[in-house]
């Protein structure tokens, strides 16, 4: 079963239309919510007028005044007001100030728009160097929502002695996550047997971060709020930490109300209010000796968080923790910043901070190979970690690392060398279109950064139904990424039964564990992990308990657990995350196992530009990597592919612009994102290699492909254009024209 | 429920349409998109919502064969046609052969665009004509999937005409 392309077990409900995600839910009587925000970065509201011609007493109406219990979301920091009160400061353009609902939804549309918001405005930081320039201070008493240092040696007295020092400074935009399917919530409050009982059923990745967040909100116990997933239309991160706020929402609407209420966003509310991937800009220091080996590092590397600390901290961890990537270096110093601005507060995106920083250093390592006079190819195989080399936190690689097989792969699928000849006869020509032809090498740390595994301390368990099949019980959520199929395959192999007899049960926090959030390319690898061990015990009890003999078929499996459901009732056995003895890590120090493991990979992109109009086409791509043992071929590849679209979207085309804080692009009109005739066919290639830690050796692989993506195309450029300043994505058009424009003007 | 529109004129109409194979009558506000009475008032949520505006693909219906954005249609216009929606493709639980594909070649992720992307492949196969692997890229390209990449769903479609292909040589008409 691990290791076959089992089919996508809810893949024939998606295709016949019936799946029921969240705005599909039949709930009649349900009003339409809405939200009335703020317009402007930064001020005090004095108050909220309510326009003439709308019939307000058939309106629900909520303010901060109506919250019953804390209005901050739970989260790392609880910063984030659910909704900003009269007198309070606005801290972000798409505050939320007042939640509206009603029956018809063309009417509550027309009352959002009746409403003004009586607001002094406030001067507001708008960029990562006024927020450093405390321009002005907006946020505790240094504009810091976090601040990381690593070190490891010392690289002060190096940079005098070192044959070359090579500095260079990166930036990279925001991303939108753009799933299709924009966030929806839809909850209702009543009482049940006397006490109140808050339900939210969502778009959402992590039920038990919302499911805190309500406890939160209305002081409630645990027992009194149930959040359940409903079928997800792809989230990338933007369902991670935002939910805990919209489900808010909705659940204040419902409670006030009385009634079933549907929030919903439309797509520029969604694009315009809700998470993206931080602004960065890394600054990077390098010291070579004479023949190329890598000395010294410094990097300083800085996240634009936004209003609140929301996930900021976490992300910078993730993005410190990469800064220094795939090489071997004696003295690294890297110091990292979530800095705050007036805008909306961007939050978890596929790849958690490790796109920016790695985008930085892959593209300096070509920067550095030109200044070196040296290949690029030659430059990072004299560097690259090797099995006992340590890395920036002290971490020692266990593994048998053969990186440098890994980019020889990828290179030669693609061509590279003859490409690169080639490309050198041709581009020097008349025509307009010149080729080139990059590469990345990088690597993603599987699960959560440091201790975080022991912090969520996650539980899942396999559960015997009386039809004598198994259900896999978890919080883990659905998205597209295929988690019902791979624990089912997970969970199938460790009984050895067929997939067909095990499914997953619906994610509803009554009925599910906490596994912790779907995030961090952790499900397959951590949560696999204990279901594995959930299996053999729920196999075990069996045996024990006389209702199993071993060894036995699927039928007598299927039939010993129709008898023990019939006779104990519940049959349950759940399994926990313990951390293995070998990992340490210190949070204060930033020292140790920052990662169970790491996935490793290389990707090599060819593109065209198209020197008339500045557009670029990527021509070919190939994605290389070592992510332990696959569980399913299949859904994989798909992982693989759709990561690397959305790597090249952000390297190439997708761009947020803002205007006073705001983002002023929110459509799919004018935010671009890859369609079918944008992207080439991508080769995906796995090299397998069985590693401990996962179910069946397998490691994680959800976000290592949005890491490689950006620098890869980039480094193309180069080749194709000769040396200009690429040193930012998205390198659209505008600026792949200004960057030109520089060199021809000297 | 308002039975006005925003100038307070009586805006309500009867909508005859067929469904999947089955006669609609119904009374509609004017200012209803296609989508919305599918979904909102006939509870066809297989139809899904995820611009308003045309641009992604997700809220595609057949109408009379050929593939519409029902967001940007209102429902008014569909007034004695025929309209098919994701639940109308399989008979008797049994896929067709394009929602096969689908399955089969992995080309369905969160699913959010599926129902769209299956329904333009179903025309494409319907119409009986050849395609390139570059038209069926562009013949897609008003379908925004954030998942997938497009390889497999292109895989799929590709697939569903060569079958579609080979069974018409088979059983010529
Ligand atoms: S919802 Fe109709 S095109 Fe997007
Ligand atoms: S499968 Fe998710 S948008 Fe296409």
């Amino acid at each position: 079963m691990i290791g076959a392309s089992s089919i996508r077990k809810e893949g024939r409900a998606k295709v016949l239309g019936t799946a029921i995600y969240t705005d599909d839910k039949f709930m009649p009587g349900a009003l339409h919510g809405l939200t009335v925000r703020s317009e402007v970065p930064r001020g005090i509201l004095r108050a909220i007028h309510f326009g003439e011609g709308i019939p307000w007493e058939e309106f629900t109406c909520v303010t901060a005044e109506d919250i019953p219990g804390t209005n901050l979301v739970a989260s790392v920091v609880d910063d984030q007001p659910f909704l900003i009160g009269i007198g309070e400061e606005i801290t972000h353009s798409q505050q939320a100030v007042l939640l509206l609902a009603h029956p018809d939804k063309f009417l509550v549309e027309k009352a959002r728009r009746a409403v003004r918001l009586e607001i002094e405005e406030l001067p507001a930081v708008l960029d990562i160097q006024s927020s450093l320039d405390l321009q002005p201070l907006i946020y505790g008493t240094n504009n810091l929502l976090k601040e990381i240092r690593i070190a490891k040696g010392d690289p002060d007295p190096i940079w005098a002695q070192a044959a070359h020092v090579i500095e260079g400074e990166y930036r990279t935009g925001a991303q939108e996550q753009m799933y299709i399917e924009p966030n929806a919530m839809l909850s209702v409050v009543e009482p049940r047997d006397g006490l109140l009982q808050v339900t939210v059923w969502g778009s959402l990745q992590c039920p038990y971060y919302v499911h805190g967040a309500l406890r939160q909100l209305f002081g409630l116990p645990e027992k009194q709020v149930r959040v359940v997933a409903m079928e997800m239309g792809g989230a990338f991160g933007g369902k991670e930490d935002y939910p805990s706020v919209n489900g808010g929402h909705a659940a204040l609407l419902a409670w006030k109300s009385g009634k079933p209420v549907r929030l919903i966003y439309d797509r520029e509310e969604d694009l315009a209010c809700t998470t993206k991937r931080h602004p960065s800009r890394t600054r990077l220091r390098t010291a070579f000796d004479a023949e190329g080996n890598l000395l010294a590092l410094e990097a300083d590397f800085i996240l634009d968080g936004g209003a609140y600390a929301t996930l900021s901290p976490v992300v910078l961890s993730r993005g410190a923790v990469h800064a220094a990537s795939v090489y071997r270096c004696p003295h690294v110093r890297i110091h990292a910043r979530a800095v705050a601005t007036n805008t909306p507060p961007p939050g978890a995106f596929r790849g958690f901070g490790a796109p920016q920083s790695l985008f930085a250093m892959e593209r300096h390592m070509d920067v550095c190979a030109r200044k070196l006079g040296l290949d690029a190819v030659e430059l990072r195989r004299k560097n690259f970690l090797h099995m006992g080399d340590t890395m920036a936190t002290g971490q020692v690689i266990r593994e048998d690392l053969d990186l440098a097989g890994l980019m020889d792969q990828a290179l030669a699928a693609i061509g590279y060398r003859d490409k690169r000849a080639a490309f050198a006869l041709t581009n020097p020509g008349d025509g307009p279109i010149k080729r080139g032809v990059g590469f990345s090498v990088f690597m993603h740390g599987c699960g959560f950064t440091g201790n975080g595994e022991s912090h969520v301390a996650s539980v899942a368990g396999v559960e015997g139904l009386a039809d004598g099949t198994v259900a896999v019980l978890a919080a883990s959520t659905e998205m597209g990424q295929g988690k019902n199929t791979v624990f089912a395959q997970i969970v199938a192999e460790a009984l050895q039964l067929p997939v067909e007899l095990v499914d997953t049960a619906p994610v509803d926090t009554d009925h599910v564990p906490n596994s912790g959030p779907t995030v961090a390319s952790r499900s397959t690898m951590m949560v696999g992990r204990i279901l594995e061990d959930a299996a053999i015990g729920f196999k075990l009890a069996l045996v024990q308990q006389g209702f199993l003999v071993e060894p036995y078929t699927p039928e007598s499996f299927q039939a010993a657990v129709v008898k023990a459901v019939a006779t104990l009732g519940t049959l349950r056995c759940y399994g926990q995350y313990h951390r293995p003895p070998n990992i340490q890590w210190d949070d204060v120090t930033y020292q140790g196992d920052a990662y169970p493991t790491y996935s490793w990979a290389c990707y090599a992109a060819e593109v065209a530009v198209d020197l008339d109009t500045f557009e670029v086409k990527v021509a070919d791509f190939v994605a290389v990597q070592e992510v332990g043992r696959v569980v399913n071929p299949t859904l994989a590849a798909g992982q693989i592919e759709g990561g690397v679209a959305q790597g090249i979207g952000w390297g190439l085309w997708e761009e947020v612009t803002m205007q006073r804080g705001r983002m002023i692009n929110n459509q799919m009109t004018n935010y671009i994102i890859p369609t079918s005739v944008d992207l080439p066919r991508i080769q995906v290639v796995f090299l397998e290699n069985a590693h401990a830690g996962g179910p069946g050796g397998a490691k994680g692989i959800g976000e290592l492909p949005m890491d490689g993506p950006a620098p890869a195309v980039v480094n193309a450029l180069e080749n194709a254009l000769g040396a200009l300043r690429l040193d930012e994505v998205p390198m659209t058009p505008d600026r792949l024209l200004e960057r030109c424009e520089e060199v021809s003007h000297g | 429920m308002l039975t006005k529109n925003a100038a307070g004129v009586k805006a309500r109409k009867r909508l005859c349409m067929t469904v999947n194979g089955r006669a609609v009558e119904i009374e509609i506000d004017i200012r209803e998109s296609l989508l919305d009475v599918l979904r909102d008032r006939l509870q066809f949520t297989g139809v899904k919502q995820g611009c308003s505006v045309g641009e992604c693909g997700a809220c595609t219906v057949l109408l009379d064969g050929t593939p519409v954005n029902s967001c940007i249609y209102l429902a008014t216009w569909a007034h004695g046609k025929a309209v098919v929606t994701i639940e109308g493709l399989a008979q008797d639980g049994k896929l067709t052969p394009v929602q096969e594909a689908f399955v089969d070649e992995g080309a369905i992720q969160c699913g959010f665009c599926t129902p769209g992307v299956v329904l333009s492949t179903t025309a494409m196969v319907d119409s009986g004509k050849c395609f390139t692997h570059d038209e069926v890229r562009r013949e897609l390209s008003g379908h925004l999937c954030r998942c997938t990449g497009y390889q497999k769903i292109v895989d799929a479609a590709e697939r569903a005409l060569r079958e579609a292909d080979i069974a018409a040589d088979e059983h010529p008409v």
